[in-house]
């Protein structure tokens, strides 16, 4: 077991490396930075000595060990925008989006998984039909437009939440479900076939030979193997939620990473997009090796090799 | 072991006329079409037949266990000694039933038991759950099965899981969580067909013996004959859904009456034979029937050696057949010896042996 | 030999055509994506009014049917006083046409990335799976956001980015059926006979993931158009006045106290594209997997 986490560890170090490298090369896509940031009409000592402030006249590899070095501390540069530390406007919004993401991710797998299992306990009764259905709609509907259609039925008409800002749970209850609705459906979907699979087996058979109520089968024996595919779906949802969060962050005003992404974006603020990209991608490896862990406890035929 | 009084001898499962369809791409599929007949108590009762025949899809109706959309049984009666009728039984009867008084192991041991699950919670949750008793006292029991069963070192082994266990240990394993519950009667469905030829006398021996320690019946079904010849007292054959040849395996094996029977002794391969080395293997020519376009007459006319005209018309009924060893030998075959009496597919009384 | 093959090809596709046509739903999908399609080749024969043409008195109208509206503009107007069915319709050009040339560019990258990883193996799968990871590893908004933002959005632009965020999964099934089928010796054999390598790969090789590879560009479409959608609602996609389905969400959202019509009708049209995609795909998939014998066939016991 232990064998198998240092593993996948050390896979994730060449990944690691290269999502440095692209976050590194981000800011060059586009040209020179200094062109992009000064004014047209900037002096060339203006020019240089913005270079200078922010190291740019050093050869590409020396700028990208110090990137590196820098990361490792924590220390992303400073941003453009506010003359603040890159790393630290990230840190201050890091709390929103995580429970953005958090009660969102909560939201599909409290829903959705055992809307799944109830759908595959009645293959092609009427709950199994609501369930298929809700699940095709909410793969089709795109999270901004649902955020927008919510905002609409139940901020400006029924005027139960604010279609804004952070503060009560109030305000949390519209961007999260925007941001779940889709993984709420996929879930159900993954689940539901997934159970459906399962529920052909050899061992379910057995356990139905043994007297057991069906209801039994299908929560005890079905949905203990079910976990391990549906879990490999949330590990995709990270990803997922990554970019959803930008998106909802922005229809409802919510002040978190993903806002400020947006914004860092439109102002040319390298800094803090570079800090994002290659957060985000860490977080990301970091939920995938969760994952694979938790691979490792779930089915026995990984860790008791 | 026995608590209840398991009188040898006495009728334990009396099936009647059962029929078990489903619905197939090409029409309906008879899978069992009338099919009669008795076990006893203490007895093992072998069912033999080709793939498709209809012998499992005969022991899952028994215990109920017909995947419902594609399958039904629609007639017939299975009569359990205690229990009547286990056809018009409530489904809450027969999970009751199921792992308690009758019981069954599947052929592939390697997928028949839960992956994700320890090796002694799966014995123990049947035990819990039909007995009534403690975690601590079902696994107590878990480790005893295992046991008997033969495994080594069962408290360590209960802790395990089925992959990191042989074919033959899984099958143990199976039959451990099969009689943990003492039923009456077990039904074993080609237990030793996936596994070793070695560990297959292995685990028959033990069914035997089990057999005896816990006074259980068992219906053991194989297209094996060798299976037959060293587990079994009597003996079903049994072609595209019906029965066509019931008697005690020594009758049999002297006697096979019907066709198909002895095609299937014939094609056994042996070291000697008539016509010396360059003799071919006997095999029956033609293929099974499919099951949604059966003939109009005897099920095997299109491959029989001695078919007449009537065979192609009409299906010749299961009819007892005096052989004069003093059992009751039936046959479904126009050509058969002169029945002394024509039962509609009766089942009578075996001899003792 | 040919002529089996032929044969065999021939008995497939009428058992797939059998299979399609029969499906409600296949044909409801399929319908719905000819009519946008018929949208965005044509627009001109189909939309009533000019897209681009602006009038400030007649602006946020709603659709026909409801109080206030202007008749003859059937789905109601803009900000700026256009018809928004013909917005849509001319609409229908953009998304569709980026989504469908980046699915293409992302089918052709990963196609031959994947052909690469799995017939030389070794090192050149190891490199070629390592930049997959490392590509997924970033959430593809953000990595869109990044790129455009640093090259400007323009059309090709964001087809090249659209492109790139799809090769990984194209990558990987492609990859999937070489390494399967390398296995199961149909090469080694074509090769002992002498084909060339390039004969291999194209015949056996392709023409096994080739159903996989169908479905799976269906749900890359419609994956495609809903990017598409999203990075032109935050303003990076192709800019106004070209119209496009997010875009126009988009610039509706400030308006949604007034008229909800500019924001919610281009949203419907979207939902209902990518539900028709996704559907197509699923009744593509259980049309041409030999496995799935639905009807009632499942769990028959053999004996």
């Amino acid at each position: 077991m232990f064998q198998y986490i240092v593993r996948r560890l050390l896979l994730s170090i060449p990944v690691l490396i290269g999502i440095s490298l692209f976050s590194f090369f981000l800011v060059y896509l586009s040209g020179d930075p200094t062109d992009v940031i000064m004014p047209i009409d900037a002096t060339e000592e203006a020019r240089q000595a913005f270079r200078h402030k922010h190291g740019l006249d050093k050869p590409l590899w020396v700028q990208y060990y110090r990137f590196c070095a820098n990361i490792v501390r924590g220390d992303f540069g400073t941003s453009l925008r506010f003359d603040q530390p890159a790393g630290h406007l990230v840190a201050e919004r890091l709390a929103a989006t995580a429970q953005l993401a958090l009660s969102s991710l909560a939201l599909a797998v409290l829903l959705g998984v055992p809307a799944g299992v109830i759908a595959a306990y009645r293959p092609r009764g009427a709950l199994d039909g609501i369930v298929r259905s809700f699940s095709l709609i909410g793969q089709a509907v795109p999270n901004f437009y649902l955020g927008l259609l919510l905002i609409i039925v139940f901020s400006q008409g029924l005027r139960l939440f604010p279609s804004g800002g952070i503060g009560s749970w109030k305000n949390l209850v519209l961007p999260a479900f925007s941001l779940g609705a889709y993984m709420m459906a996929l879930l159900a979907r993954v689940t539901r076939s997934t159970m459906l699979d399962i529920l052909r087996h050899d061992y379910i058979r057995t356990a139905r030979a043994m007297g057991l109520h069906e209801l039994s089968v299908v929560i005890i024996h079905a949905v203990r193997n079910a976990l391990i595919p549906v879990v490999t779906v949330i590990a995709l949802m990270a990803g997922f939620l990554m970019g959803g969060v930008v998106v909802i962050e922005t229809v409802f005003s919510w002040p978190g990473i993903g806002r400020l992404a947006v914004q860092s974006i439109y102002a040319r603020d390298f800094p803090v997009v570079q800090a994002i990209v290659f957060l985000s991608a860490t977080v990301f490896v970091l939920i995938n090796l969760i994952v694979d862990i938790l691979y490792g406890v779930l089915d026995p035929r990984i860790s008791y090799k | 072991m026995v608590t209840e009084n398991r009188q040898e001898n006495s009728e334990l499962l009396k099936i009647r006329g059962l029929k078990t369809y489903f619905a197939a791409s090409g029409g309906i599929a008879r899978a069992v079409d009338d099919v009669s007949l008795t076990l006893r108590m203490g007895e093992t009762l072998g069912v033999v037949g080709e793939s498709g025949c209809g012998k499992s899809i005969t022991a899952l109706s028994i215990m109920r266990l017909i995947p419902q959309p594609p399958g039904r049984i629609v007639g017939g009666e299975i009569h359990l000694t205690g229990r009547g009728d286990l056809l018009s039984l409530p489904e809450s009867d027969m999970r009751d039933i199921r792992g308690n008084e009758i019981s069954m192991i599947f052929q592939e041991p390697m997928t028949s038991l839960n992956p994700v699950f320890q090796v002694g919670k799966q014995i123990a949750g049947p035990i819990m759950h039909h007995k009534k008793v403690s975690r601590k006292e079902a696994w107590e029991r878990s480790v005893e099965m295992l046991a008997k069963v033969g495994i080594p070192s069962p408290e360590k082994r209960v802790k395990e899981y089925p992959h990191q266990m042989s074919g033959g240990m899984r099958q143990r394993v199976m039959i451990a969580m099969a009689l943990s519950c003492n039923p009456k009667l077990m039904l074993a469905d080609e237990p030793t067909t996936a596994l070793d030829v070695t560990i297959q006398a292995q685990i028959l021996a033990l069914m035997n013996r089990l057999k005896e320690e816990f006074a259980t019946s068992i219906l053991l079904i194989t297209h094996d004959l060798g299976v037959i010849a060293k587990m079994a007292r009597n003996v079903c054959v049994m072609y595209a859904g019906s029965i066509v040849e019931s008697t005690d395996v020594r009758s049999l094996f002297a006697n096979p009456l019907h066709p198909y029977t002895r095609g299937l002794l014939g094609s056994i391969p042996r070291m000697s034979r008539a016509g010396g080395k360059k003799a071919r293997l006997s095999t029956i020519k033609g293929i099974v029937p499919n099951l949604t376009h059966l003939p109009e007459g005897c099920r095997f006319s299109n491959r029989c050696m001695e078919v007449l005209d009537l065979c192609r018309k009409q299906q010749p009924p299961l009819a007892t057949v005096s052989t004069g060893t003093g059992g009751d030998h039936l046959v479904r075959c126009w050509l058969a010896p002169a029945p002394s009496k024509e039962l509609c597919d009766g089942g009578t009384s075996h001899s003792e042996k | 030999m040919q002529k089996m093959r032929n044969e065999n090809f021939k008995k497939r596709l009428r058992a797939f055509s059998q299979k399609i046509l029969s499906s409600k739903l296949a044909i409801l999908s399929a319908l719905l994506i000819f009519i946008a399609l018929v949208c965005a080749l044509f627009p001109g024969w189909l939309a009533p009014k000019d897209p681009y043409e602006q009038d400030l008195s007649r602006r946020l109208k709603p659709p026909v049917g409801f109080e206030g509206s202007a008749p003859g503009y059937y789905l109601g107007t803009d900000q700026l006083g256009r018809d928004i069915l013909s917005r849509i319709i001319l609409g229908a050009r953009i998304s569709l046409l980026i989504s469908g040339v980046a699915v293409a560019v992302a089918a052709s990258l990963g196609v031959a990335a994947g052909l690469l990883a799995g017939y030389y193996g070794r090192k050149t799968d190891l490199l070629i799976m390592r930049l997959i990871d490392i590509q997924l590893a970033f959430p593809v908004i953000l990595m869109a956001l990044a790129i455009v933002a640093a090259v400007g959005p323009s059309l090709f632009n964001l087809i090249v980015v659209m492109g790139i965020s799809g090769w990984p999964r194209f990558a990987r099934i492609v990859r999937a059926s070489v390494l399967s089928v390398k296995e199961e010796g149909y090469v080694d054999a074509a090769h002992s006979i002498g084909a060339s390598t390039y004969r291999v790969m194209i015949h056996h090789i392709l023409l096994n993931c080739l159903s996989p590879l169908i479905v799976f560009a269906t749900f890359e479409l419609a994956r495609m158009i809903l990017l598409e959608a999203t990075l032109s609602f935050l303003g990076l996609g192709v800019q106004p006045p070209t119209p496009t389905w997010g875009g126009m969400i988009n610039e509706g959202k400030q308006y949604i106290y007034m008229s909800w019509a500019v924001s919610v009708i281009p949203g419907v049209v979207i939902a209902l594209i990518i539900l028709s995609f996704n559907m197509l795909g699923d009744e593509l998939r259980d049309a041409l997997d030999p496995h799935t014998e639905r009807q009632v066939m499942r769990g028959f016991p053999t004996t």
